[in-house]
């Protein structure tokens, strides 16, 4: 489903040269539940971004749902994204002067949905996150778990097929964190693929495979129980050659 | 989405209303100087008939001085006419209509008049108001058979058939002029032609006279003009038989040819006549007799002056100097917000769509300043009409006049302004559509 081979991120200044990722190959394949872990400057964000399509690669393939989206115009790739991918940031990322409902929206007024479906498809993700009241607030008016909420809703009233988390507990307390990633993981159990970036192992034990990067590179693949049984690709034969 | 767009256009206003307002008034400031100095140069420049700019023609001939040219230049005859050569040229059957005028004092009186008043006044003949089109509020012009001998008939203007008689209808009532009765046959309508293209003696934007009556009764009452009269050699000029028979120049003339044959005809005529009169010794300058439409009489005249063009040059560069600034301030305002375009273009937005939802705000932008614009433009206009009218204590006529909103002018202005404001925010909108997604989003 989601399929990189040989990729390769350069960042070039007139000076330097410097790899955010490294002939990076990964294989991810449907309803899985995916942690990318490693230290700062890993190229774990990097990653996020290539594979949400929100920036080209230098070398390598990616393949989206079999589409292979290295010559996509950015009509095609915006539409891809739109239809395929949801976001979630560590920081939120609400658009501070539309309500609730209206962010909600935003990705639903990109696809020209008729105004009845996009009600629809709001109610029902503000329902699964527990928001249905606060559709007209504000978001300064919510707390921070409530803004990440809010942004998760966003992500999957489209319903995508994927969901690309980039530490979106980061800015939340324990407790919070908690709740955010029990939704991420009912949003999993109801069959969407979750990529997401942390710097926390507790979280990343709660995926069902855990990719650690360092330096632009894979460093180590690893499974956890209950949920190894999905494994994909090179992660699977490492994951079983270290158990 | 364009409804969607404008509703963000609006929530962006909202977010950032000073900066907002700011563009907004530059825009409206470029757009008000380029109206008010569009309004004023159309209005002079403007050709009051231009729809028979192809039929009316005024005649003039050069029967000036040989040493001294009329105009310093030497390359333009003389724009009026003698009597002598007129009285020729009116009893041709060439024109489909011609005229010969000029105006006068007239004293009026009676009329319940309490006191006599003065009353600038045509002397012209019948075609006079086919020719020009002149509307009638009640009766009509006189006709041809009125002209000579000179029937006494006065057509009144609105204003003084206001003055005169209250604005009742006053066709048949009578009225002394230059202690000779008069009686109503017509009132005209509203009517101003701007510039007074067929007479321009006086002022070019001045007001049209109070009353008409047959030319003739200037040679019968021997009545001499109040306008431009020139002469320009030695003649015996004691009496007003001498005058009419001199080379003074006091007469305008004006024929109606709607046919290129019939154009023809009328310059072959115009040549004979020329020829004919060298022969007795007049007309010793080189030949210069010409008919000359309304569009190049105004342009010969020089109604329009460089002055009034450099000023609307003035105005747009002004216009381009508030948009350069309008474009800075969109930057600024469209970069300032890259955060939440980020959320935008990760969710699925593409580039074309973020440079419209930009476009957009940049036209409800160019909207407000238009509107903006048109009303500073009207206090403008109206604070210059104030102006005028109190150095010219409510007489009529003068540049006063011109200023008033010219429709077609406004539309076109704001058209321009609209398409120039958008011009200007092509950038910014393309610029922020280009910005990589994945930097805004980081920045948040």
């Amino acid at each position: 489903m989601l399929k990189m081979h040989d990729v390769s991120k350069i960042y070039r200044t007139d000076l330097i040269e410097t790899y955010a990722l490294r002939k990076f190959s990964l294989a991810v394949t449907a309803g899985e539940f995916v942690a990318v872990t490693g230290p700062s400057g890993s190229g774990k964000t990097t990653f996020l971004n290539l594979a949400g399509l929100l920036e080209d690669f230098d070398a390598g393939s990616y393949e989206l749902d079999g589409t292979d989206v290295r010559n996509l115009s950015d009509d095609a790739r915006s539409r891809l994204r739109n239809e395929r991918i949801g976001f979630i940031f560590q920081s939120f990322n609400l658009i501070p002067d539309l309500n609730v409902a209206d962010n909600v929206e935003v990705p639903l007024r990109y696809r020209r949905l008729s105004s009845a479906n996009r009600r629809e498809r709001i109610s029902s993700a503000l329902e699964l996150v527990g928001l249905a009241s606060r559709a007209r607030h504000m978001p300064a008016q919510l707390s921070g778990g409530q803004q990440q909420r809010v942004a998760i809703a966003r992500a999957i009233a489209g319903d995508p097929a994927f969901l690309l988390a980039d530490e979106p507990t980061g800015n939340l307390d324990s407790l919070m964190a908690r709740q955010v990633m029990d939704l991420l993981e009912q949003i999993n159990e109801m069959g969407t693929t979750i990529l997401l970036v942390t710097h926390d192992p507790e979280l990343a034990r709660r995926a069902q495979r855990n990719v650690h990067l360092v330096d632009g590179q894979i460093s180590d693949f690893r499974a956890y129980e209950p949920r190894s049984a999905v494994l994909a690709d090179g992660a699977s034969s490492v994951a079983a050659a270290r158990a | 989405m364009f409804g969607y767009y404008a509703r963000l256009a609006l929530k962006s206003f909202g977010r950032n209303p000073g900066l907002s307002a700011l563009m907004v008034l530059a825009i409206a400031l470029g757009i008000a100087v380029c109206i008010m100095t569009l309004t004023v140069y159309h209005a002079m420049s403007g050709n009051p008939i231009w729809w028979k700019n192809d039929r009316l023609y005024t005649v003039t001939m050069d029967n000036w001085d040989p040493n001294s040219p009329y105009n310093a230049d030497g390359k333009l005859p003389p724009p009026q006419m003698t009597y002598k050569d007129s009285h020729y040229l009116m009893s041709s059957s060439v024109p489909e209509r011609k005229v010969v005028m000029y105006s006068s004092d007239g004293v009026i009186s009676g009329a319940g008049l309490a006191s006599p008043v003065r009353l600038s006044t045509r002397l012209t003949t019948a075609d006079f108001f086919a020719m020009f089109e002149v509307p009638f509020l009640y009766g009509n012009g006189w006709s041809a058979a009125d002209d000579n001998p000179p029937r006494p008939v006065i057509v009144l203007s609105r204003e003084q058939n206001e003055r005169l008689f209250g604005g009742v209808n006053s066709l048949g009532r009578t009225l002394r002029w230059n202690d000779h009765e008069f009686r109503v046959i017509g009132v005209l309508d509203d009517w101003f032609p701007r510039p007074r293209f067929y007479d321009l003696n006086g002022g070019s934007f001045g007001a049209p006279d109070g009353a008409y009556i047959p030319f003739a009764w200037g040679i019968e009452l021997e009545q001499l003009g109040n306008e431009n009269t020139a002469c320009w050699k030695p003649e015996k000029l004691d009496t007003f038989q001498d005058f009419i028979a001199s080379d003074c120049i006091w007469l305008q003339m004006w024929v109606e040819l709607p046919t290129a044959a019939s154009r023809e005809r009328m310059q072959a005529l115009l040549d004979n006549y020329w020829a004919e009169q060298r022969k007795s010794g007049r007309f010793p300058r080189p030949r210069d007799d010409r008919l000359t439409n309304v569009g190049q009489w105004l342009i010969d005249q020089k109604v329009l002056d460089n002055d009034n063009r450099m000023l609307v040059g003035l105005a747009f560069a002004f216009l381009v100097v508030c948009l350069i600034n309008t474009v800075g301030l969109l930057l600024a305002k469209f970069l300032n917000n890259t955060p939440a375009t980020g959320v935008r273009r990760a969710l699925g937005a593409s580039r074309r769509q973020i440079f419209l939802q930009h476009l957009v705000e940049v036209g409800a932008l160019a909207a407000l300043g238009a509107l903006l614009g048109l009303v500073l433009a009207a206090l403008g206009l109206a604070s210059i009409h104030h102006l005028y009218a109190a150095a010219h204590l409510g007489e009529r006529g003068g540049y006063q006049e011109l200023m008033h909103f010219d429709p077609i002018g406004v539309v076109w202005a704001v058209a321009l302004a609209l398409l120039a404001t958008l011009a200007a925010g092509l950038y910014p909108a393309w610029r922020v559509g280009r910005l990589p997604p994945a930097l805004y989003l980081k920045s948040q």
